[in-house]
């Protein structure tokens, strides 16, 4: 019961998403980017959904996610650290950064800690290269000298 | 805001726009916001200033701009009317500068530039970092506030676009685009205006234009300073080249999506311009029309190629299919489709403006123009620079980049991202442009330039590349899909300590086959950052496979650890690091058992008097 509760509840809120492309072609990208928006990843339900609508089947819209880094099929943590590991952040020593981290937080790359708290990423650019080398937690680049105590900042936040 | 129906209506309202500026008489105080000065602080001290006028109660207009390019030395503070050019702000800092320099006009040194002799440099374009510098793409970048359509009018913005509209014909602006001799941005250097003229000979009532905002490249961040600082360039260049190649039914700018500060510029200008009737139907009452939808990407490098992109804002996997049907006869849902790079529609205007001969005069006899370079790695000044071609790659790392961090030697630059390669020093004296960098065995590319010193293994860098690469192959075309899995193995093989005699033809083999035949660019240039240093640092893959060392220290499974005794402070930290229980303790000194390490680094990283040194191995000798 509590299922289907939850699967109507799921619908409801694809509903409004879907009106903004009425009428519109090659709409499935931008969708799914609002869905996972709406719901932090992609759950099964969600794909589900968005196939039956737009009368595809599930795996076609698999096939097209998964091609993409941007979405996510698991639940993420509620902080999001990304490692940049492009050139510029590779030679200023981006991978003991991330070696660090790894060990900090206990998880490897892309990975989430259990208590759903952090996730841990790497990302291949994210522009800053006059910085390098580069930390983003939750959408906001780290400065250098913050780098060592940024994992601790965001748990004295209580993960806002 | 009131739609401008005519050519006539916009000069009005720019002739307005400049003297309502020169009789405010205000001080001006421009924050760079852009995405390095913000990890930096600069909204921090914008925020500061807006609070410290109000206390010291000064009337000042606060402008947050996109970047102004020198990264490192962020936040930037520009300070007008006086001219002055401060770096490394702190909020901290604020009340000072508003009460000496805007309130008494009194510069403070400390924020201004000191070169090496100690000399102070108020005037930003005085600054070695900017003085060479001849910036087109980047004219208002860090000039205006990205934000307000008025502030990109009153610097001229829509004037090309009004001008065209009302004196040229479509077949007037493809000629001028073709005499000038602008390339496409993107990286291949093919000439926009033919490109324009195919399209716009092809048949068919319903075509698109589109705009390459997919900056892929890490090291690469130029097109996202454009995309933020100065959008309205980029729509105005858009809707020249809709006009000129004509039945453009829809333009698209796709945008990557780790741009989020991008996406929300773009739409704000996009909404302004279309309020201002410069976007839209019949813009300035000229009954011709354009509407401008942003797409943002999902995060895959394959969908920066051409058709890959398409099909992506076509909302299926970004795959490239095969050319010809070339996009302009066969493009997005089968239309005629143009497609161009973001600094490309940014350089459109300028040369409508200046005339397509100005354009011409500047650059190289095949590369015209200016191209924008990010500058970064192991080099003193990093930030975007933008250089007229044919600048030598010396005068980018020396004069404009003033040298190495920490004094060390530079070995070599890699130049066009994972899709370029690495030129070596003996090489810098090489002027940059499309075909010189080709004939060197690299690429433009998006003009990421990454400076590496003697520290730096290129094996290792080859490895970085083609690990990125080959993550990045969409699958579609074997040669690129097993080839450069073949090539990264065996390149991680050759930095484990693994490697055979063998291996570097090997690589090489391989190379020029998956150059020849993958489909997409990304197959065709994956290779050549594995090929450039092959061909310019042979000797350190050799002693990479055969001495089993790394030259530069960075592969620490290779090479020889030893402990210097008279530099060790007997701590004993690498004893307790090491895993496999190599270093053993003998009377008042430590040793690493060569036959039990197994070269993980370990020891080297925690040892705090650097006694532990990497050497050559002596070559075994062989017992007949």
């Amino acid at each position: 019961m509590s299922v289907e509760i939850q699967f109507n509840e799921v619908a409801a809120r694809i509903e409004p998403l879907l009106t903004n492309y009425e009428g519109q072609q090659g709409i499935l990208i931008s969708l799914l980017q609002d869905a996972q928006t709406e719901f932090g990843y992609l759950p099964e339900d969600v794909v589900g959904i968005i196939a039956d609508r737009l009368d595809l089947s599930p795996v076609q819209i698999y096939g097209v996610a998964s091609f993409y880094s941007q979405f996510y099929f698991e639940p993420r943590g509620r902080n999001v650290i990304k490692v940049c590991i492009g050139t510029a952040c590779h030679i200023r020593g981006s991978s003991a950064i991330l070696e660090r981290l790894e060990k900090e937080l206990d998880v490897k790359d892309g990975e989430t800690t259990p208590d759903m708290e952090f996730t841990l990423e790497t990302v291949n650019c994210v522009g800053c290269c006059g910085l390098a080398p580069v930390i983003v937690a939750n959408e906001r680049v780290v400065r250098k000298k913050e780098h060592q105590k940024v994992v601790a900042r965001l748990k004295s936040q209580g993960g806002k | 805001m009131e739609r401008l129906k005519t050519e006539e209506g916009l000069l009005a309202l720019r002739e307005r726009l400049c003297l309502e500026q020169r009789e405010e008489e205000k001080p001006e105080i421009r924050v760079c916001c852009g995405t390095g000065c913000s990890a930096a602080g600069g909204p921090e001290v914008l925020e500061a200033f807006s609070e410290e006028a109000e206390k010291q109660d000064l009337t000042v207009k606060l402008v947050a701009t996109g970047c102004q390019g020198w990264c490192e030395k962020g936040p930037l503070v520009a300070i007008e009317p006086q001219d002055l050019f401060y770096q490394r702000v702190d909020p901290f800092d604020v009340p000072q500068i508003l009460d000496l320099t805007v309130s008494r006009g009194r510069p403070i040194e400390r924020f201004l530039y000191t070169g090496p002799t100690g000399e102070v440099t108020p005037r930003r374009d005085d600054v070695p970092f900017y003085k060479k510098q001849m910036r087109i793409i980047l004219r208002n970048c860090g000039r205006i506030d990205a934000g307000s359509i008025y502030d990109a009018i009153r610097v001229g913005g829509y004037e090309a676009l009004a001008k065209v509209l009302s004196n040229m014909t479509p077949e007037e602006v493809v000629d001028t685009i073709k005499r000038s001799g602008l390339r496409g941005r993107g990286g291949a250097g093919f000439p926009s205006g033919v490109k324009w003229e195919f399209c716009r000979a092809e048949k068919g009532k319903v075509k698109y234009l589109i705009c390459n905002g997919d900056e892929g490249d890490p090291g690469a961040f130029m097109d996202r300073s454009v995309l933020e600082g100065d959008p309205h360039s980029i729509i105005e260049g858009m809707a020249i080249a809709a006009y000129a190649i004509g039945n453009i039914a829809m333009g698209f700018i796709y945008v990557r999506a780790e741009y989020p500060l991008a996406v929300t510029s773009l739409r704000r200008a996009i909404h302004q311009a279309e309020q201002l009737g410069l976007l839209g139907e019949d813009i300035l009452g000229s009954g011709f029309s354009l509407k401008i939808e942003i797409k943002k990407g999902a995060g895959a490098f394959v969908c920066g190629e051409e058709t890959g992109l398409m099909a992506s804002i076509e909302g299926k996997r970004g795959m490239p299919r095969s050319r010809p049907p070339f996009p302009a006869q066969s493009g997005l849902w089968g239309k005629p489709s143009n497609i161009n790079n973001v600094k490309t529609f940014a350089s459109v205007p300028v040369i409508i403006n200046r005339g397509a001969e100005w354009y011409n005069s500047i650059g190289t006899e095949r590369s015209k123009g200016t191209q924008v370079f990010a500058l970064t790695g192991k080099v003193k000044n990093t930030g975007l620079i933008e250089l007229p071609m044919g600048t030598t790659i010396r005068e980018i790392v020396y004069d404009i980049g003033d040298g190495i961090l920490d004094n060390k030697k530079c070995k070599a630059i890699q130049i066009g991202g994972p899709s370029g390669g690495c030129i070596p020093e003996e090489l810098f004296d090489t002027p940059i442009d499309f075909d010189s960098l080709t004939s060197a065995g690299a690429m433009m590319g998006s003009g990421g330039l990454v400076v590496m010193d003697e520290s730096d293994c290129m094996v290792d860098i080859a490895r970085f590349f083609l690990t990125f690469t080959q993550a990045e192959s969409c699958g579609k075309c074997p040669p690129c899909r097993i080839g450069t899995y073949q090539m990264l193995k065996t390149l991680e093989r050759i930095v484990k300590g693994e490697g055979q005699p063998g291996d570097i033809e090997y690589l090489e083999t391989l190379g020029k086959e998956i150059k020849a035949t993958s489909l997409c660019g990304l197959g065709q240039t994956a290779p050549n950052p594995v090929l450039t240093t092959i061909r310019y640092f042979r000797e350190e893959y050799e002693a990479h496979i055969h001495d089993k060392y790394c030259p530069a220290h960075v592969c620490t499974a290779l090479g020889r650890y030893r402990i210097i005794d008279e530099e060790c402070l007997l701590c004993g930290l690498c004893k307790d690091v090491c895993e496999v229980q190599a270093v053993t303790v003998g009377r008042k000194r430590f040793f690493i058992d060569t036959d039990k390490c197994d070269g993980c680094g370990s020891c080297l990283a925690v040892c705090p008097s650097e006694a532990i040194v990497v050497e050559r191995p002596e070559k075994k000798k062989v017992v007949a």
